[in-house]
């Protein structure tokens, strides 16, 4: 059964191809985003296309499995009526695939359940990584003003922390904002007096 | 009490205005509705959320709503349009090349004469081997289908002398900018933005072609729950005082930096204004030129969802081959369309309730008046550019003649 994946994000594109080749499932084409869709997929023949759902090639990827079908080339979009809750799921994970008509269900469930659990995990990786990078970018700009107040008013460090915090505290913001707010005003300021 | 949830989908165009101003007008709210908008750049994923339960309704061009409703290449999925969003709106826009190539001036021509040079291009094209290429907004919508009626009534057979592609409302521009396609058929504020950008010329606007065609209508998801009909009603009522909103001359300019949020179209003010005021900029720093109903958005009761309206659309897709050419289909399609739901959520109000729920289409040479429940209806002039009428008592009649009638 030959897959075609088409994602704007290439990573998470290697990552379903990855976990579907873990599954057995070696008959895969990436296609690339850059150039020619329809010549691509017309090439590839997939018997499955799997796309995420807000990729902004869809409306024309449709008219062009429509038109295929025309040319005897059914396809159909495989989420139906009949499985509610895998189409749901599909559809909260962002995954949309299109199948060609007639292929057994039983042989595309499998493939479908597996891209939602790999867009699920892209999602969570994502949120994740967009978490420590602020995480990290909060340390930095801390360690910063901290630095900055030490030099400044002679203070030691927990001095300037606790200097940090309770302005926090009293200005109802995050103690990464106060910091960022220290450092911008070093930057522009610390050649003053 | 709190309020409904109610999520709505919609596309980036300046026709997604009525849901908008429903919501931060607080006409939804009036009706004890909490409406959530969700943006997407393509009508699949559009349609994909309401299907699957993500949104409760959305903002849809009118034949695919049809097409969905009816099964015509997927399984069938049982939903309603009890609202229209409104008429026209849309444009051809054509590259700066080709635009020269016809010899457009600052005006909006007549359809039948720049048909006429536009055949002789397409013939000149083709013999090269490079045939015109076309991008439409989706398959099933009414900009593919005002496209083709014009082709076809001027003697240029889609598909054959010219090529008809699909690109997204947001892309448009682009596509016409890099050459992917030689003119492109697309709601505002994307034609204007094509000729801002310098890659593009206004070359017809829709309603040249058939002056009150239906245009972007409200679907909702039919799942049986009883709940819904009320919460459809009260949506439906929001909608209507944000229509009788948006029309109001003095609004225009508080409407327009609404819209133009970045939440919502993301566009420039002033590219939106212009669509919404009929006034249309055809060349890159030229003055704007004023079409009346450009866009048409209430008076005439515009929201009310004449059947005829859907089985005109349907003509066009049985035409095309996009759907099957049956009266059963055109049956289908009448039922999609639900004149009743508008008449039950709007009665009793200042609502202009239409006495009959289908009518000929394109039938008006001057304005008239027309049987109506409540309030007094008087359907301005309503033709199509060739002056065909549609009477949706005989349309398989219709369909035939077209599908038969020898090209010029």
């Amino acid at each position: 059964m030959r897959i075609a994946i088409i994602d704007t994000s290439t990573t998470r594109a290697a990552i379903i191809s990855d976990g579907l080749r873990e599954a057995g499932l070696t008959d895969l084409v990436i296609i690339d985003h850059a150039a020619g869709l329809a010549a691509q997929i017309e090439r590839a023949a997939p018997e499955v296309v799997l796309i995420n759902l807000e990729n902004p090639s869809r409306d024309m990827l449709e008219d062009f499995f429509a038109m295929s079908r025309a040319l005897a080339r059914p396809i159909a979009m495989f989420v139906d009526q009949s499985d509610a809750e895998s189409t749901s799921a599909a559809v909260d994970a962002g995954v949309s695939a299109y199948v060609v008509d007639g292929l057994a269900k039983q042989r595309i469930k499998p493939v479908l359940d597996l891209a939602i659990r790999r867009f699920q995990a892209f999602s969570r990786l994502q949120a994740e990584l967009a978490e420590a990078r602020t995480a990290l970018a909060d340390r930095q700009a801390i360690d910063r003003a901290k630095a900055i107040l030490m030099k400044r008013k002679g203070l030691d460090e927990p001095a300037a922390y606790a200097l940090l915090r309770n302005h926090a505290m009293r200005s109802n913001r995050r103690i990464a904002e106060v910091a960022e707010a220290i450092v911008t005003s070093e930057a522009l300021m610390g050649d003053m007096p | 009490m709190s309020n409904t949830l109610m999520r709505i989908g919609f596309l980036p165009l300046v026709d997604a205005a009525l849901p908008i101003l429903a919501r931060e007008l607080g006409f939804a709210e009036d009706e004890g509705l909490d409406l959530q908008l969700v943006r997407d750049i393509t009508w699949a994923a559009v349609r994909d959320r309401l299907m699957y339960g993500q949104t409760d309704a959305a903002h849809m061009v009118a034949p695919l709503a049809i097409a969905t409703a009816l099964g015509c290449d997927r399984p069938a999925m049982p939903l309603a349009v009890p609202f229209v969003l409104g008429l026209n709106g849309n444009a051809l826009t054509v590259s700066t090349a080709l635009a020269e190539a016809l010899m457009l001036d600052n005006t909006l021509g007549d359809p039948f004469e720049i048909g006429a040079r536009l055949k002789l291009e397409a013939e000149r094209r083709v013999a090269i081997g490079k045939p015109l290429r076309f991008g439409v907004v989706h398959r099933y919508s009414s900009h593919n289908y005002m496209l083709r009626y014009w082709l076809a009534g001027v003697g240029i057979q889609p598909d054959v002398d010219v090529e008809i592609t699909v690109t997204s409302p947001p892309f448009a521009a682009d596509a016409l900018a890099c050459g992917d396609v030689d003119g492109i058929c697309v709601g505002e504020p994307w034609n204007s933005i094509a000729v801002d950008r310098g890659v593009g010329r206004i070359m017809l606007a829709t309603a040249q072609i058939w002056r009150r065609g239906v245009e972007k209508v409200l679907a909702v998801r039919l799942d049986g729950r009883q709940a819904d009909t009320d919460a459809t009603e009260r949506l439906v009522r929001a909608l209507h005082r944000a229509a009788a909103h948006f029309v109001e001359p003095g609004n225009t300019e508080a409407n327009a930096a609404i819209l133009s949020r970045s939440e919502y179209l993301d566009a420039p003010r002033e590219t939106i204004l212009r669509a919404t005021t009929d006034r249309i900029r055809l060349t890159q720093g030229a003055d704007a030129i004023h079409y009346l109903d450009f866009m048409f958005q209430h008076r005439e009761a515009a929201n009310f969802p004449w059947r005829s309206q859907a089985m005109w659309l349907y003509s066009q897709m049985a035409r095309w081959g996009h759907a099957e050419a049956s009266e059963v289909g055109f049956a289908g399609a009448a039922q999609v369309f639900r004149p009743d739901i508008y008449r039950s959520a709007l009665a009793g109000t200042d609502a202009i309730l239409p006495g009959a729920s289908a009518k000929v289409e394109g039938a008006n040479s001057v304005p008239r008046g027309a049987s109506s429940q409540t309030g007094r209806l008087i359907l301005g002039e309503d033709q199509f550019f060739d002056r065909v009428q549609f009477d949706p008592d005989r349309a398989m009649d219709y369909l035939e003649h077209q599908r038969t009638k020898p090209m010029i």
